[in-house]
């Protein structure tokens, strides 16, 4: 779809597997069966994703983007049209997909680290393996000290970053974000896309992130879909051709302020 | 969880329990034998219709002396229990059931209802009767009166697990039994023991009920003989005996509920 787009990222990180894309979306809709004759969430919407790209979903909300990346996910099927990750159709969940969800839905009676361990202790692995990977993950986002705190004693921003490390402490090639810092302020917000920028350098994952803040996505994305109000269609796929690593300067620059503006047109 | 996680929550039940006046209770109780003791006292009724409190006392050593107190005790301990496990493992297999069955419940949810507006006083006759007077028709008795609370908790608990959570755990593929142990389990946890807190004093009223109708031993037993013999002083021994049991009972779910649950934040509502 965009090749200017993955040579780019060749340029910047050789890749470590494969050369085809990570997911392919092959004229995917999805209709809920809701209505007399369903509702239209998703239609015809094609794309590819190659390994460690870092990708932004925008658009309207009710535009289907949660159940876009529910379908990714595995946790939706499409009406139709498919999924193929690594070569080969999704039919369900799986293992290499992470998902980080809008709210942090931690466990409130388990721990931080008990919250990050949850997907190692599902895969049967020993608890001191797992406590070694959590404590990690834990530092890896900031929270040192905290490890034995519950849910209930946490910030917001604390939260997500718990969900974040839950996310990756199996190590999954791909990771689904939606909307993972909009209940954040501006502010907590900003310096949350900083350490996923930090954190995907240093864990080269393929990230796909919803989110509904246009600085948010010019910031952190290579790339960049766009999708229409309801039924969601994708109205625009714009490579976002800043230079990495990202720098706090750059949300101020000229360029970033016309992507930022191409954007804006794009959603109406 | 460390050390001061645990202080933490010991603090948090101890400002619960303040809050909840327990402090308040022996001095309650003793306001209460002293109002019965005037009353007796100087009210001038005869022992078989008010029995002073040092009269119930002096009937409750006997009785535990001659061993007949401590073996009804264990009679109407043992229905009591074994009711309640029989009723909450049968209450709690259903309630899954129709938690995961839509059908199912529908199906089923008339005759739960409908069961429930018939009195367990005019069940209890006719279990004794098919089961006789033995220990079975009294845990069946206890075992029918717990079942309704500890059902519909049960549905409930599971029914408000979050559905991101159960999206959570199946993107992970989690597989059936594990989605039960981590999460369903502990989720469903605090409304369930909010319903085995009231069967667990259910409990206790149905073996007295079944007692009542037809025994030869226990607690509800001892009332009837006191009864009959005028020995009010007896019958008073076995209501507050009943009443200990009760508490205990609750007092131990409650215990249960504090260990388990500490995850979740009080309501501080002591000042
Ligand atoms: N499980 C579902 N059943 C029926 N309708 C749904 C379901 N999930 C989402 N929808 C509907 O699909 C539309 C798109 O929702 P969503 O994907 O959450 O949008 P967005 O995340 O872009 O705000 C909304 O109108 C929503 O009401
Ligand atoms: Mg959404």
């Amino acid at each position: 779809m965009n090749l200017s787009n993955s040579s780019l990222v060749l340029e910047t990180a050789p890749e470590p597997h494969g050369n085809g894309p990570d997911l392919v979306v092959n004229n995917l809709s999805l209709t809920f069966p809701d209505r007399d004759q369903g509702l239209h969430v998703l239609k015809d919407i094609s794309f590819l994703v190659d390994p460690e790209d870092f990708v932004c979903i925008l658009g309207p909300s009710g535009s289907g983007k949660s159940t876009l990346l529910r379908v990714l996910a595995g946790l939706l099927t499409p009406t139709t049209g498919e999924v193929i990750y690594q070569g080969r159709g999704l039919a369900g969940p799986r293992r290499e997909i992470g998902f980080v969800f809008q709210k942090a839905n931690l466990m409130p009676w388990r721990t931080v680290r008990e919250n990050i361990t949850l997907p190692l202790e599902l895969q049967h692995i020993s608890k001191s393996v797992a406590d070694q990977q959590a404590q990690e993950l834990v530092n890896l986002v900031g929270l040192e000290g905290f490890e034995d705190s519950l849910p209930r004693d946490l910030s917001g921003g604390m939260e997500q970053r718990v969900a974040i490390a839950r996310a990756l402490v199996y190590d999954p090639r791909i990771l689904l974000l939606d909307e993972p810092f909009g209940a954040l302020d501006a502010l907590t917000r900003e310096r949350m896309g900083s350490e996923l920028l930090r954190i995907w350098q240093a864990r080269r994952k393929t990230v796909l992130m919803v989110t509904h803040a246009i600085p948010e996505a010019v910031f952190l994305a290579d790339r960049v879909l766009v999708l229409s109000p309801r039924p969601g269609k994708i109205r625009l796929d714009m490579p976002v051709d800043l230079p990495r690593p990202r720098e706090e300067g750059m949300r101020y620059s000229v360029e970033f302020g016309e992507i930022a503006k191409r954007l804006r047109y794009a959603i109406g | 969880m460390d050390l001061t996680n645990t202080r933490k929550t010991a603090r948090a039940s101890h400002r619960w329990l303040w809050s909840r006046g327990v402090y308040l209770v022996p001095v309650s109780a003793g306001l209460a034998i002293l109002v019965w003791h005037l009353v007796s006292r100087y009210g001038g009724f005869p022992a078989f219709i008010l029995p002073s409190p040092t009269l119930v006392w002096e009937r409750f050593t006997n009785a535990l002396l001659e061993g007949r107190l401590a073996y009804h005790i264990a009679v109407t301990l043992s229905e009591v229990l074994a009711g309640l496990a029989f009723g909450v493992t049968a209450a709690s297999t259903l309630g899954y059931l129709l938690a995961k069955s839509e059908t199912f419940e529908r199906f089923l949810a008339p005759y739960i209802v409908a069961s429930q507006s018939i009195p367990i006083v005019a069940i209890a006759p006719l279990l004794v009767i098919w089961f006789g007077p033995g220990l079975l028709s009294k845990v069946l008795i206890c075992a029918l009166i717990v079942f309704f609370p500890v059902l519909i908790n049960t549905i409930v608990g599971l029914r408000s697990v979050p559905d991101e959570l159960r999206d959570l755990m199946r993107s992970l593929q989690a597989t059936g039994w594990q989605t039960f142990k981590y999460l369903e389990v502990p989720s469903a946890m605090p409304v369930f023991l909010g319903g085995l807190r009231i069967g667990a004093t259910l409990a206790v009223i149905g073996a007295v009920v079944g007692e009542f109708v037809g025994a030869d031993r226990g607690l509800g037993f001892l009332i009837n003989i006191g009864r009959g013999q005028y020995d009010t002083a007896l019958v008073f021994v076995a209501i507050f005996t009943l009443v200990a049991m009760a508490l205990a009972l609750y007092g131990l779910v409650v215990l249960v509920e504090m260990r388990l649950l500490s995850w979740q934040q009080r309501p501080d509502n002591s000042r």
